[in-house]
Parts: structure tokens; C-alpha cells; sequence
């Protein structure tokens, strides 16, 4: 395996220094993370519901994480707004990495998991609301199953770490 | 991508002041350097140094005095024991890969710490394929090797130990002589290996105070060049060859030996052994200044590393909670601070550094950390600016991160 200096594109670099849409929402219908500080990728997501027309009204986010998971995470906030849920839910990832300009693969994963943090939040719509409308899979999507992936091998690492110094 | 990377570049225009501290992954020649080196490409001594004519000769003399003074500077002397090659990694490749098997016979196991560069670590990762087996001996919270457990795992069967004397990513200058004495003690058939990479030319290192077999240093951690160093190895020890190929002044590294690199090593050496103490002094100042600043000035911070006389003069390395790495070098970098980072973040096998995780911080320490080292370049000015840059930058950082965790 090579390493290259991660070439991000202006757009990128663009939205890593201005973000739009950054911060905690006061009064978010909903909020998710996705991600966990050990795996230095994090990601919440805040989503403002019109619960009449189930449209996103405004999204937020906040970010422990590279240039990519910023930038990515910013543009969704965007791509969404004004969207439906089941609009919404159909953002892929790879519409994401698409709509920054493309990213290196190694980023891929942040795109990954912003559409994570955003599938979790509209699960965790519905779910409080006890509604299930047809569209919305029992199965998890690939985003969501990677977010867990990550988040479960992070701690499988952080649990190792322990045992390691226990031993000694 | 190069489009993308051009355009990283150009983001930079109007940076007003720049500071290069990452000088654990490259560092800028200085000119004193380049101009010992450039007559050596095309006015003199540009011969092959086993060739029978002027030039040819006037590289022999050249390289041979060279590695006298390389010699000199580690207390060594014959030119012979000093052996050049194409960088510190190819010197421990060296080491280890000849060592391992010129002594098969004897013995299959190699002991390292747990804090070795990975040029050490994944040489004996690969060698365990051929049946030999690595121990890492595991260190304190401050990168101090465990003395106990070296006692423990040299055995009969142990034919290496490699011990860098100073740790390159978070300075602990280790009790060599001391790590030394008792791996000789328990096998005096164990051949030492140290890695002086991060040593030479900021510590005081005598091989005959601590009579090492075999010892790395690299030029252009001193600001040398990139594309040479030498591996030291003590009269009459004999390794194998690793490459093959013509055999030229350098038994051990094949090839026509790169004159001008040499030379500009050696310049780099005379400089930085020139006024040692004083260029120490200026260093320490300026790492106590910058470790001082940041810890004061930034909450959720913390030194990697221990602190005083027993931390390498030119080491800083600080993590910062809150704070992706990999997005701390770039936003620095736009501000024209330059510094590297233990994040995971460009590997994706989500392990951070294994330097920092064997001393005991948490992923998410580790994740935040900086790596910054000083040289007698710098100026009090350059630490004003990057004291004046890095909390902007932290700060900016962590209202992205926002309230995250709080709840």
C-alpha cells in the first residue's frame, strides 16, 4: 500500500475552512451520531422536521473529524434541506462524494458516514413518532451498517487496549 | 489528483509568514549545506570511487574522508566501520535484515521495544516468516523502555536487540548504556543495535562510552540531505549484504556511491557539532517555549512525552482533545505552520500511532496529536507566530466539534 498527501479538491478544502450549517440545533426534531472519537471519525447530524409535509426543514451538523468527514458532512446538511424524509432517505454516499468534488478512497468512509448519521436520524424519526411508513427498509443500509462497523471495531480495539494494559 | 494537489497549493498564496516544523518527515536544506554539495555533482570528484583516474580518485579521497569525519563525530575510529547508505531505513534494513541471517543458526529471536520506528518494527514483522520471532519489550507512560521486561526476554536464543537511543516521535532520550549493558550481560552473543537517528547530533553519543555494534544515522534529520546515512558498525563485526550488485567503496551497499549526498551529510554534521552546546541550548528554549506556550495557552491538551533533561531537545509532540489531527495539519498548513500528525486518519486502519498507543493514550489522544520538532533555525519570532497561530486553529477546530459527547 502507497500513501499519497490525500489531494482534496478546492471544493473541499472550500467547505473544510467555511462550513455551512455548523452546530448544535436548539430546536431539532431529531438528532444522531454516527462514528466514535476512537476511530477519529465522528459525526452528529440535527434535523429540523416539518411534521405536517414530513420535509426537512434545516440541518446541522458538528464534526470531530479530518477535512473530508467536514466537508462531506457540510454538504449534506445542504443537499437536504427543503427534501422530504423519503427523499432524504434515498442520498447516497455516493451522491455525497460526488456532489464535494469526488474523494480520495481512502475518504470514502466519511462520506459513508454522514449518510449514516442521517439514516439514523430519520429511523430515529419514525421510531419516536411509532410510525413505519412502507418505504423505510427493517434492514439497515449499507451506510448504517458500516457507521456500526466502524463503531464496533473501535471498540473492539479500545477493549483490546485495556486487556493490554491490564497485563501488564 | 495532481490538479487537486495544485490546487491545495495555490490556496496558500498570500501566506504571510511561514514556519516548518515538521521536521521529523523532511526537512529544508540549509544553504551552507547545498553549496558544500554542488561542486561535487559536476567540478570535482564526480568519478566512480573504485575507478583508476582523477576523478575516480578525487571520490575515493572524498568519501573516505567523509566517513572519517562521520566516524569522528561518533568517537569511532576507523573510516571502515562507517558504511553509507542510501538513508536511515536502508541502514536498518541493514542491520537487522544481515544480522538475522548471518546468525540463523544461532538463534531466531530479536528484541526491540514496543516504540521502535516502523523501518525496525516491520523489518522483524517480516522476518518472522522465516521463523524468527520478535519480543516488544513494552514501555512506561513517558516511552521509557520497561528494564525488567528486557531482562526477562533475552535469552540464549536472542541473536539482535534494537534500541533507538532517542525515540523519534515523542523524544524519550532512553537510559541506552544502561538497556545495553543488560542485554551483554544476559547474552554476550546478542548483537546491539541502536538507532541513533534522532540522537546524532543533538545528544552526546560515544561508541566507546556505550560500545554499541551497530548504530543508524541519518542526514537529513540533522538538515542534511534526504538519500543518505550510515550505518556504524563496530572493527571486525561482519554482517551480511542485504543488496548485491558491483561492490564498490561500501562493501556492505552496493552501487556507486552518491558523492555529493556525502558530502552535504558531512557539512550538515560539522554544522550541527559546530557550537553542539549552544545550538542544544537554543533548541531546548525553544521546545520549552512551545510546549510551555501551548499547554498554557490551550485547555484539553497534553505532552506525549516526558518533560525536562530527558526529553530530546528538538521534540514537541502535543495532542489535542477535540481536535481531528489530520485537520489540524491542513488548517495550520493554510496559515503557513507546518507540522505532522499521529491520526489514523490517512491510513484508514483506524489505528493511530503505535508510539502513542504504547504509551498508554487513548485512541482519541492519539488521534489529536502534533508532532513539531525545532532546530537552530528557528527563531524566538517563528515560536511567537506558531503560539499565536495553533490556539485559532484549535479553537476553530473544536466549534466544529461543538457540544459533541456533552450529552
Amino acid at each position: 500500500m502507497s500513501r499519497s498527501p490525500l489531494p482534496y479538491n478546492p471544493k473541499i478544502l472550500e467547505l473544510f475552512r467555511n462550513p455551512k450549517n455548523l452546530g448544535k440545533m436548539e430546536d431539532a426534531t431529531v438528532s444522531a451520531v454516527a462514528g466514535n472519537p476512537a476511530c477519529g471519525d465522528m459525526i452528529t447530524f440535527y434535523l429540523k422536521i416539518d411534521e405536517e409535509k414530513e420535509m426537512i426543514e434545516k440541518a446541522s451538523f458538528e464534526s470531530y473529524g479530518c477535512a473530508a468527514n467536514i466537508a462531506t458532512s457540510s454538504t449534506l446538511t445542504e443537499m437536504i434541506k427543503g427534501k422530504t424524509l423519503k427523499e432524504a432517505w434515498q442520498v447516497s454516499w455516493k451522491t455525497v462524494v460526488k456532489e464535494v468534488g469526488g474523494l480520495p478512497s481512502v475518504k470514502f468512509h466519511c462520506g459513508i458516514l454522514a449518510v449514516g448519521a442521517l439514516k439514523r436520524a430519520i429511523r430515529s424519526y419514525y421510531k419516536q413518532k411509532g410510525k413505519k411508513p412502507g418505504w423505510l427498509p427493517e434492514e439497515q443500509t449499507f451506510e448504517e451498517k458500516q457507521a456500526l462497523e466502524e463503531e464496533e471495531l473501535a471498540e473492539m480495539l479500545a477493549k483490546k487496549m485495556g486487556e493490554i494494559e491490564g497485563e501488564r | 489528483m495532481i490538479e487537486s494537489v495544485e490546487g491545495l497549493i495555490k490556496a496558500h498564496k498570500g501566506i504571510k509568514k511561514e514556519v516548518y516544523l515538521d521536521l521529523e518527515n523532511s526537512s529544508p536544506v540549509p544553504k551552507e549545506v547545498v553549496k558544500a554539495m554542488l561542486p561535487y555533482f559536476n567540478q570535482t570528484a564526480y568519478g566512480n570511487p573504485t575507478l583508476t583516474h582523477k576523478p575516480g580518485w578525487e571520490a575515493y579521497e572524498t568519501i573516505i574522508r567523509s566517513a572519517k569525519k562521520i566516524a569522528s563525530f561518533l568517537g569511532a575510529k576507523n573510516p571502515e566501520e562507517i558504511n553509507f547508505t542510501p538513508g536511515e531505513t536502508e541502514a536498518n534494513n541493514l542491520a537487522i535484515i544481515g544480522t538475522a541471517i548471518k546468525k540463523r543458526k544461532e538463534g531466531k529471536k530479536i528484541i526491540v521495544s514496543e516504540i521502535e520506528p516502523l523501518n525496525i518494527l516491520h523489518v522483524c514483522q517480516m522476518l518472522e516468516k522465516d521463523g524468527f520471532k520478535t519480543v516488544k519489550v513494552p514501555v512506561d507512560k513517558e516511552g521509557f523502555v520497561k528494564l525488567e521486561k528486557l531482562k526477562e526476554a533475552i535469552d540464549r536464543n536472542t541473536v539482535l536487540a534494537c534500541f533507538s537511543a532517542v525515540n523519534n516521535e515523542i523524544g524519550t532520550i532512553q537510559p541506552i548504556k544502561e538497556i545495553l549493558d543488560i542485554v551483554k550481560d544476559k547474552n554476550p552473543n546478542t548483537v546491539f543495535h541502536a538507532d541513533l537517528s534522532d540522537t546524532y547530533g543533538r545528544i552526546s553519543f560515544d561508541v566507546n562510552k556505550i560500545p554499541v555494534d551497530m548504530a543508524t544515522v541519518s542526514s537529513y534529520k540533522i538538515l542534511g540531505p534526504r538519500g543518505v546515512g550510515a550505518l556504524y558498525m563496530r572493527e571486525g563485526f561482519r554482517l551480511q549484504r542485504i543488496i548485491e550488485g558491483q561492490i564498490g567503496t561500501q562493501r556492505l551497499w552496493p552501487g556507486i556511491e552518491n558523492t555529493p549526498l556525502i558530502v552535504g551529510f558531512v557539512k550538515a554534521s560539522e554544522l550541527a557539532f559546530e557550537n553542539f552546546e549552544q545550538n542544544v541550548s537554543h533548541m531546548k528554549r525553544l521546545r520549552d517555549k512551545l510546549i510551555n506556550g501551548i499547554l498554557g495557552k490551550i485547555d484539553e491538551t497534553l505532552l506525549n512525552g516526558p518533560i525536562g533533561d530527558k526529553r530530546s531537545p528538538d521534540n514537541v509532540n502535543i495532542s489535542f482533545l477535540k481536535c481531528e489531527g489530520e485537520a489540524l495539519t491542513i488548517e495550520l498548513s493554510l496559515k503557513g505552520v507546518y507540522v505532522s500528525s499521529g491520526s489514523a486518519c490517512t491510513r484508514r486502519a483506524l489505528q493511530p500511532s503505535h508510539v502513542l498507543v504504547a504509551i498508554g493514550r487513548r485512541f482519541e489522544e492519539a488521534h489529536g496529536s502534533i508532532l513539531m520538532k525545532v532546530s537552530r533555525y528557528h527563531k524566538e519570532e517563528d515560536i511567537n507566530y506558531v503560539l499565536k497561530v495553533i490556539p485559532e486553529a484549535v479553537a476553530r477546530l473544536r466549534k466544529i466539534y461543538g457540544s459533541m459527547g456533552e450529552t
